[in-house]
């Protein structure tokens, strides 16, 4: 089994006097994609944010690449080489899509190759067709890719997904598993929040439950799919 | 009017325009990025013209050439530059979240400090510049002659926004500020050090500041008040541009020029209200300027805090209010004529500074031209008594209910606006009444103002003149402390809170709004009137920017998150400027010190602090 490439511990974090999460702990192994489901206010996306530094945890500890990143401002971790793609897209609706991608690029670790536009648009093609294009003239799908096309030009290690199928259409929803699913190929490990379980299932080896931010179930995806009551409990709507 | 005159009149129009891009590109470069309006941005166009006034002449004794004269304006801007670098490392990287009626303060404090630096290092007296080598000529244009230099200022805009343009696009540098602009948090997340870009992107708008005031040595002689003179305009081509947009400046500042051109040739004393008034209608029918964006207002980090918790007064505070209001009842028996004079102001600006926190607190309308309307009631008051005989009572009347109107003719076009626009609104509309008093030399006495506003003879002696203040600041106090209870208070208070939801629920939330504003507009007017009548005479500074600073500060000082605190922060601020003024022949010095430490350590000012006690001791909510 491989190591870990990000160790959560007893993670705590909220917005002003509101707790969101309560000792939330999770791990994502090198090279994996792993599955952080729950319903809408489970504390998905705030897991997310408090490990990026954009949420400053209030207790618990966050360790990335063998380096404690608790409390670091989130610039200095996505230099050490976490990426994260935000669930609203936050694309810069000003620039072009070449210029999207610029603001993302930074060198490789020592001996990887670098991502480069071109051979991003090899994983995305349709982003190839507008380089030039403002940002703000393409369509919700697109943008979606363009997000995460902007954060592997920061040549990450791991990636935090915030919701990426969320309000995609079927088609789209398709090619952003193909993306996901290309990423790990790349040997980009990547921890996803979702709350479609067939995407999920399509793409994650291993699964988190989070409810009321607490971790109520982890396991391997298909012990996740199995598990009906699991399901019933803390997914369905 | 023939056709040669027009046009030599248009190409000054643009000659100035161009000065006014220069600069007003450095302010919105920096407020798209930090989302600070920077008050000091007049201060680097002061030191650049400063800083030019002493090394230009300095380099053409080694050589009277042209090139070392612009050697000198850019080594003046590069110097400028290094000083807005310093004072992002120092203060503003402190800020970034603080809401932005703070943020404006700190600001503003900065422009205090460097006023009084300049007086200390240049003296009072005013500088003029070397005319540039090889520039000094005129040229001949339809039979008119035209100074060469303003010629070349016609293509210095043009070129600037050209570089600037090959900035942004074409630089990475350049790419991650167009980009912060829309979302510095992601910038962030992207692993860029946000810090490192902010520095940067304060070089450059001073730097910018620093060009546009180092180019202008040989057409102005460098003076201490040229900060508040151009930070205005600024502001005005800014807001009209659009927040944040270089290409927005630029056609607004050469709408801005044309419209001083020819507009001092048909209304030579209202050309600073005709410039007011062009923006006024734009921000009607473009609230966010000409090519600004509406995010570039919303969606803000901070929102501007405001009274919480309105709470009413427990048993010991009504002991403590029922001795303070006896204390100041027996205050006449044993105070000096002096200590009088010092005590009525005290209770004027009590009175002007709640009813600025009604609309900041309670409705949160952050007014940055509030003595507007204390000027506007000071000028009725005083007008009417000098120029029309009338007695102090129905002029003490007329101050309320003039400013009242002004308040509510403002007020209908600034309760449009939200955030910084609305600020700059209110700034802008107090710049007019500003210029009207000021230019207007033969109703309004000008910058002298008119003497002679004493109360009837009944209310002469200090004594009882401040027993009718006393009652009438009280009075008018208690009075809006109640409207501040009454449903209409609630009401704004959910309009400032989430303006959707209570839209959604029914609020008609304009006009609560327009009518908060009239209100406050016109306890404003009654202290304005007061004040008046306890000096004994009215000027402009009463209209001023550096009056409104010193509301802001009494209520910043006082904590905006209570109902009360403005007055004590009233007092507070007066007795502490009564203290320092006297003290030291820098006190603007101080008084910007103080501001900034106050933004800085004690955000919650004197009323906040305490409410944090009363909530629960010894613990401050985060």
């Amino acid at each position: 089994m491989a190591e870990a490439v990000l160790e959560v511990e007893a993670l705590h974090a909220g917005y002003g006097p509101a707790k969101v999460l309560f000792g939330v702990s999770l791990s994502l192994r090198r090279g994996e994609v792993a599955a952080l489901m729950g319903r809408n206010g489970a504390g998905k996306s705030t897991t997310l944010k408090a490990i990026m530094g954009l949420l400053p945890p209030r207790g618990g500890r966050v360790r990335f690449a063998g380096q404690d990143i608790t409390g670091l401002p989130p610039f200095r971790i996505a230099r050490l080489g976490l990426g994260y793609v935000p669930e609203e897209r936050r694309i810069f609706t000003d620039l072009t899509v070449y210029e999207n991608l610029e603001v993302g690029r930074r060198a490789p670790a020592a001996g990887r190759a670098a991502w480069t536009p071109e051979r991003l648009f090899t994983v995305f093609p349709n982003l190839a067709e507008m380089r030039g294009r403002r940002a703000s003239a393409m369509s919700g799908g697109e943008q979606q890719m363009l997000t995460i096309a902007r954060t592997l030009m920061g040549n990450p290690e791991a990636v935090l997904l915030d919701e990426p199928s969320e309000g995609l259409a079927p088609v789209i929803v398709e090619q952003m598993a193909d993306a996901v699913l290309r990423m790990k190929e790349e040997g980009i490990a990547v921890l996803l929040s979702e709350q479609n379980l067939d995407f999920a299932a399509a793409v994650a080896d291993r699964a988190y439950v989070i409810e009321r931010g607490e971790i109520r179930f982890q396991g391997a995806m298909a012990a996740l799919e199995a598990d009906e009551q699991v399901r019933e409990a803390y997914l369905t709507v | 009017m023939d056709f040669s005159f027009v046009v030599v009149q248009a190409l000054s129009g643009l000659a100035s325009a161009s000065s006014l891009f220069v600069i007003a590109s450095g302010l919105t470069l920096v407020f798209g990025v930090t989302r600070i309006v920077n008050f000091a941005h007049g201060s680097f166009y002061m030191l650049g013209a400063y800083i030019a006034v002493t090394v230009v002449p300095w380099l053409l004794e080694i050589d009277r050439s042209p090139w070392l004269f612009f050697v000198g304006v850019l080594v003046s801007a590069v110097a400028v530059g290094i000083l807005g670098v310093v004072m992002e490392v120092l203060l503003l990287r402190r800020i970034y979240k603080v809401p932005e009626l703070f943020q404006l303060l700190a600001t503003f404090g900065v422009v205090l400090m460097v006023q009084d630096a300049v007086l200390k290092i240049w003296g009072p007296v005013d500088i003029t510049g070397p005319r540039a080598p090889g520039l000094r000529h005129g040229v001949e244009i339809l039979g008119q002659r035209f100074p060469a230099y303003e010629l070349f200022l016609i293509f210095v805009g043009p070129a600037v926004l050209g570089l600037l343009w090959l900035l942004m696009h074409r630089t990475r540098f350049g790419i991650l500020i167009r980009a912060a602009t829309r979302d510095r948090e992601m910038v962030g997340a992207l692993g860029v050090n946000q810090a490192l870009l902010f520095t940067g992107t304060l070089f450059l708008g001073a730097f910018l500041a620093g060009l546009g005031g180092a180019l202008q040595i040989p057409r102005v002689s460098a003076s201490a008040q040229m900060d508040l003179s151009i930070i205005t305009e600024v502001f005005v081509v800014t807001v009209i541009g659009g927040m944040g947009s270089v290409t927005g400046a630029f056609l607004a500042a050469v709408l801005i020029g044309q419209l001083q051109a020819f507009g001092v040739l048909v209304f030579p004393k209202i050309t600073l209200v005709l410039v007011f008034l062009l923006m006024a209608a734009v921000l009607v029918v473009k609230p966010w300027g000409l090519l600004g964006k509406p995010e570039a207002a919303a969606g803000r980090a901070a929102l501007p805090e405001g009274i919480l918790n309105p709470a009413r007064f427990a048993a010991v505070e009504k002991g403590l209010l029922a001795l303070s209001v006896t204390a100041l009842l027996a205050l006449p028996f044993f105070g000096s004529a002096y200590t009088m004079k010092v005590a009525t102001e005290v209770l004027v600006f009590a009175l002007a500074a709640f009813s600025l926190n009604f609309l900041v607190g309670n409705g949160g309308i952050v007014s940055f031209g509030h003595a507007a309307y204390f000027g506007l009631g000071a000028y009725a008051a005083g007008l009417l008594v000098v120029k029309a005989g009338v007695p102090m009572e129905p002029a003490l009347v007329a101050a309320p209910v003039v400013a009242g109107l002004f308040a509510a003719l403002f007020g209908f076009f600034v309760v449009r606006l939200s955030g910084i626009y609305l600020a700059m609104l209110t700034l802008a509309f107090a710049q007019i009444a500003y210029a009207v008093c000021f230019q207007w030399v033969e109703f309004t006495g000008g910058d002298n103002g008119v003497v002679g506003v004493w109360p009837s003879a009944w209310a002469a002696s200090r004594h009882v003149y401040f027993y009718v203040v006393a009652v009438l600041v009280v009075a008018a106090i208690l009075a809006l402390r109640h409207v501040v209870y009454a449903p209409f208070g609630a009401t704004l208070r959910a309009a400032r809170d989430s303006e959707q939801r209570a839209d959604a629920i029914g609020v008609d939330v304009r006009v609560h709004r327009w009518l908060g504003f009239t209100l406050a507009g016109a306890a404003a007017g009654l202290a304005g009137g007061l004040y008046a009548f306890s000096k004994g005479s009215i000027d402009p500074t009463m209209l001023g920017i550096p009056m409104s600073v010193d509301f802001l500060a009494m209520i910043l000082l006082g904590g905006i998150q209570t109902v009360m605190g403005a007055v004590v922060g009233a007092a507070a601020f007066h007795a502490i400027k009564d203290v320092f003024m006297p003290l030291t022949d820098f006190w603007r010095f101080f008084l910007g010190a103080s501001i900034i430490a106050l933004v800085l350590i004690f955000p919650r000012g004197l009323g906040g602090a305490y409410a944090a006690l009363r909530r629960q001791p010894g613990v401050v909510r985060a």
